[in-house]
C-alpha cells in the first residue's frame, strides 16, 4: 500500500497570454511548482476555488498539457519524457472521468459504441462479439443495465450519463483514475449514489484515485489524503483527519469554515471568517505568500517572502510562515 | 406578520414533444413581510419556474400559467395588465439570477444599467440617479464605486458581478427580493461573502426574500421558513428549525441524509435517494416521490396532499406517522 503509483515533482505549467488591444500580455502561472504523491489504492483529494490549477494538475497528468517544468512519475517512469508510441500504452492505464456527463459523451453514438470505443482503438479486444460481452459486463458494474447500450446518451439522466462515463474509464482496466469534479454537475440525491459507486469499485478493483472537487464534504468523505491548493500553489497536504481537524493553513481555516451545515441550530451558534477580497489575477500574483492579501493572520513576513511547503508534523505540510 | 406574497394553487404548464408537462402543479405558498423564505429542491422540481411565474416572466407560448392567484399585498398579479405589471416588476418585486454574465448586459455600462430602472421607477435623472447608482454600489461593497460606473460586466469578477445585480435588485426599494440559486455559480468563499451581504442588507432595509437553492446548508443558515419541492408540487413545509430538527416526508429526509456532512464523523457509506430523478413527462399516478421512496405503500397510488403533521408544519405524505416512530426506534 506505501508504494508510490504517482509522483509529481517540482510540476510548473505556465501559460502563455498574447496581448492584444487595450491589454498587455503576460504570463499565467497555472501551476507553480507543485510536488505530492499518490500511493497505490489510495484517494488524494484535491481541492481548491476555480483559478487554483486543480484542473490544469489533473490535466497534466493525464498528459494532455505538456508540463512547463518539473516531473510526472507513474510506476516509475517519468512520463513526461516519453515518446509517444510509449505514452499511448501509458495512456490506458491511467483514465478520466470528466465533470459533466452531457459533453463528455458523444450525442451520436450509443452507450454500447461509447464504451467500445476504447477497447476498439486500442486494440485491446479485437473479436466484436467478445467486446459486447465486455460492455455488457462494464454496464453491470456501474449498476445499469444490458439494454442501455443501445440506447443514445439523451435517453439516460445526469447520474446514468456519469455511470457510463465511468464504464468508460473502467473499459482500460486503469491503475489510476483522475476524477475532475464527478458529481459537482449532478443533483443532490444522485451524488451519493455515484459516490458510492467510486467507493465500491476501487475496494473490488484496486483502483487509485485523484478526487479533483470543490466540495470540502465530499472529498472529506471520500479522501484518504487531501491536497488544497491556492493560485496554482499547494497551501497545505495532510491525512484526511488531520486536515479537517486540525487545518494549519489560514486558507484551509477559512474554506472549511465557509461550508454551510445543513443544521439551523449549529449554523447559528458558529463562528465563521469569512474571507475579504476575491482571488487575485494569476497574471499578477501578490508578492510572498499568494494568500496574504486576504489572510486574516498576515504578518510583514507574508508579503515580503514566500513559505515554503514544510512538514509541520509528520504527515502534515503547510505552506505557512505562521504554521 | 402580514402576509407580502401569497401564491395560491398556482399551476404553471409547459408544452413539450414529451406531451403538456406540469413544471408547478398545484403549489401555495407565502412570504411574510421582512422574512426570507427558501424554495428546495433539484432540478426540474419547478423553483424557478415559480419564481417566475411570481414575475409573470415565464416564456410563452410555451409555458403557461394556467391556474392560481399569485396575491402581492392582496392584489392578483395574474390579473394585472402588462404596463401595470411593469409598475411590479424591479419597483415592488425584484430578482437576482443565478447567472451574473448572462443576466447582465454586456453591451452597457456598470452606470447605465443601474440608472435605467431609477430613471423608469424613481423618477431620477442625470447626477442624482448617478449619485443614487454610486450609493449602491457602496452598499454592496463594491470598492471605489464611482470610477466602478464607467466599467462594463466583463471588468467585473463572479462575485462582483453578483454584487453588481444585488445593486441593481435593492435600487428601487422593493419590499420582495427573488433571489434564484444567487451563489450556486460562486466559490465557496465568495459564496459566503454574497449570502453573508444579502442577510445583512434585508435586515437592515427590511427586504423580505425567497431563496431558491439546492443547498441544504445554504437553507440552515440564512432561512426562516422552508418549503421543499419534488415535481412541481411542495412535499413538505415549515420553519427551518423544526425542518431540520423533525423532517417528516421521506423525500427531505432522504436529501438530509444523503449529503456528507463536516460536523459529524465520517461515515462508512453514504445514503442516497435510490432510482432517478422524475420525468415530468411520465410521472407515476399518485405521489411521485413513490417510485423512490423506502416507505412507499399502496395507498402512494392516491396522491397525498399537504396535511398539517405539527404546529405550522405540513408534510404531504400518507406515512409520515410510521416515518418518525421507525425513526425514534
Amino acid at each position: 500500500m506505501s508504494e508510490a503509483l504517482l509522483e509529481v515533482k517540482h510540476l510548473s505549467k505556465h501559460f502563455h497570454i498574447p496581448g492584444g488591444i487595450g491589454r498587455s500580455g503576460g504570463i499565467v502561472r497555472a501551476i507553480d511548482n507543485v510536488s505530492f504523491s499518490i500511493r497505490r489504492g489510495e484517494t488524494v483529494g484535491l481541492v481548491g476555488e476555480s483559478g487554483c490549477g486543480k484542473t490544469t494538475t489533473g490535466r497534466c497528468v493525464l498528459l494532455l498539457e505538456r508540463p512547463t517544468s518539473g516531473s510526472i512519475w507513474f510506476e516509475g517512469v517519468d512520463i513526461a519524457a516519453l515518446s509517444p508510441r510509449e505514452l499511448r500504452s501509458m495512456r490506458r492505464k491511467v483514465q478520466v472521468i470528466f465533470q459533466d456527463p452531457y459533453s463528455s459523451l458523444n450525442p451520436r453514438m450509443t452507450i454500447g459504441q461509447i464504451i467500445a470505443e476504447p477497447l476498439k482503438v486500442h486494440g485491446i479486444i479485437r473479436d466484436k462479439a467478445k467486446r459486447e460481452a465486455r460492455v455488457r459486463e462494464l454496464l453491470e458494474q456501474v449498476g445499469l443495465l444490458p439494454q442501455h447500450a443501445a440506447r443514445y446518451p439523451h435517453q439516460l439522466s445526469g447520474g446514468q450519463r456519469q455511470r457510463v462515463g465511468i464504464a468508460r474509464a473502467l473499459a482500460m482496466e486503469p491503475a489510476l483514475i483522475i476524477c475532475d469534479e464527478p458529481v459537482s454537475a449532478l443533483d443532490v440525491s444522485i451524488q451519493a449514489q455515484i459516490v458510492n459507486l467510486l467507493e465500491d469499485l476501487q475496494k473490488r478493483l484496486g483502483l487509485t484515485y485523484l478526487f479533483i472537487a470543490h466540495d470540502l464534504s465530499v472529498v472529506r468523505h471520500i479522501s484518504d489524503r487531501v491536497v488544497v491548493m491556492y493560485l496554482g500553489k499547494i497551501v497545505e497536504v495532510a491525512d484526511r483527519r488531520a486536515l479537517y481537524e486540525d487545518p494549519l493553513h489560514p486558507y484551509t481555516q477559512a474554506l472549511l469554515s465557509a461550508v454551510p451545515i445543513p443544521d439551523p441550530a449549529l449554523e447559528a451558534s458558529r463562528n465563521r471568517t469569512v474571507l475579504r477580497g476575491e482571488v487575485p489575477s494569476p497574471l499578477n500574483p501578490p508578492s510572498g505568500c499568494v494568500f496574504h492579501p486576504r489572510c486574516p493572520k498576515a504578518i510583514e513576513r507574508c508579503a515580503a517572502e514566500i513559505p515554503p511547503l514544510r512538514e509541520i508534523k509528520p504527515g502534515h505540510w503547510a505552506a505557512c510562515h505562521l504554521a | 406578520m402580514a402576509a407580502l406574497l401569497e401564491v395560491r394553487n398556482l399551476r404553471t404548464t409547459f408544452l413539450t414533444s414529451g406531451g403538456t408537462v406540469r413544471a408547478v402543479d398545484g403549489v401555495s405558498w407565502e412570504v411574510r413581510e421582512g422574512e426570507t423564505v427558501a424554495l428546495v429542491g433539484e432540478s426540474g422540481c419547478g423553483k424557478s419556474v415559480s419564481a417566475l411565474s411570481v414575475m409573470r416572466l415565464v416564456s410563452e407560448p410555451a409555458g403557461r400559467i394556467e391556474a392560481g392567484e399569485i396575491l402581492y399585498k392582496g392584489r392578483d398579479l395574474l390579473k394585472l395588465s402588462e404596463p401595470q405589471m411593469r409598475q411590479v416588476r424591479g419597483r415592488e418585486i425584484a430578482m437576482v439570477f443565478q447567472e451574473p454574465m448572462t443576466s447582465l448586459n454586456p453591451v452597457l455600462t456598470i452606470g447605465r444599467q443601474l440608472t435605467e430602472g431609477l430613471e423608469i421607477h424613481m423618477k431620477l435623472k442625470g447626477d442624482a440617479a448617478r449619485a443614487r447608482a454610486i450609493e449602491l454600489l457602496g452598499m454592496v461593497g463594491i470598492p471605489d464605486p464611482a470610477r466602478r460606473l464607467a466599467q462594463y460586466p466583463h471588468h467585473f469578477s463572479g462575485g462582483m458581478r453578483q454584487r453588481m445585480m444585488i445593486a441593481m435588485a435593492l435600487a428601487c426599494n422593493p419590499s420582495l427580493i427573488l433571489a434564484d440559486e444567487p451563489t450556486t455559480a460562486l466559490d465557496v468563499t465568495i459564496q459566503a461573502q454574497i449570502l453573508e451581504l444579502m442577510r445583512d442588507l434585508s435586515r437592515r432595509l427590511g427586504v423580505a426574500m425567497l431563496i431558491i437553492t439546492h443547498n441544504l446548508g445554504v437553507v440552515a443558515r440564512y432561512a426562516d421558513r422552508v418549503n421543499v419541492m419534488y415535481a412541481g408540487r411542495i412535499v413538505e413545509s415549515a420553519s427551518a428549525a423544526e425542518l431540520y430538527a423533525n423532517p417528516r416526508h421521506p423525500y427531505t429526509l432522504g436529501l438530509l441524509r444523503s449529503v456528507p456532512r463536516l460536523d459529524e464523523p465520517k461515515r462508512a457509506r453514504l445514503d442516497p435517494i435510490v432510482g432517478q430523478p422524475p420525468d415530468l413527462t411520465r410521472l407515476p399516478p399518485g405521489c411521485a416521490f413513490s417510485p423512490r421512496c423506502a416507505y412507499r405503500v399502496d395507498r402512494c397510488a392516491e396522491a397525498p396532499s399537504l396535511a398539517e403533521v405539527r404546529t405550522a408544519h405540513t408534510a404531504a405524505c400518507w406515512e409520515s406517522v410510521r416515518l418518525v416512530k421507525e425513526l425514534a426506534a
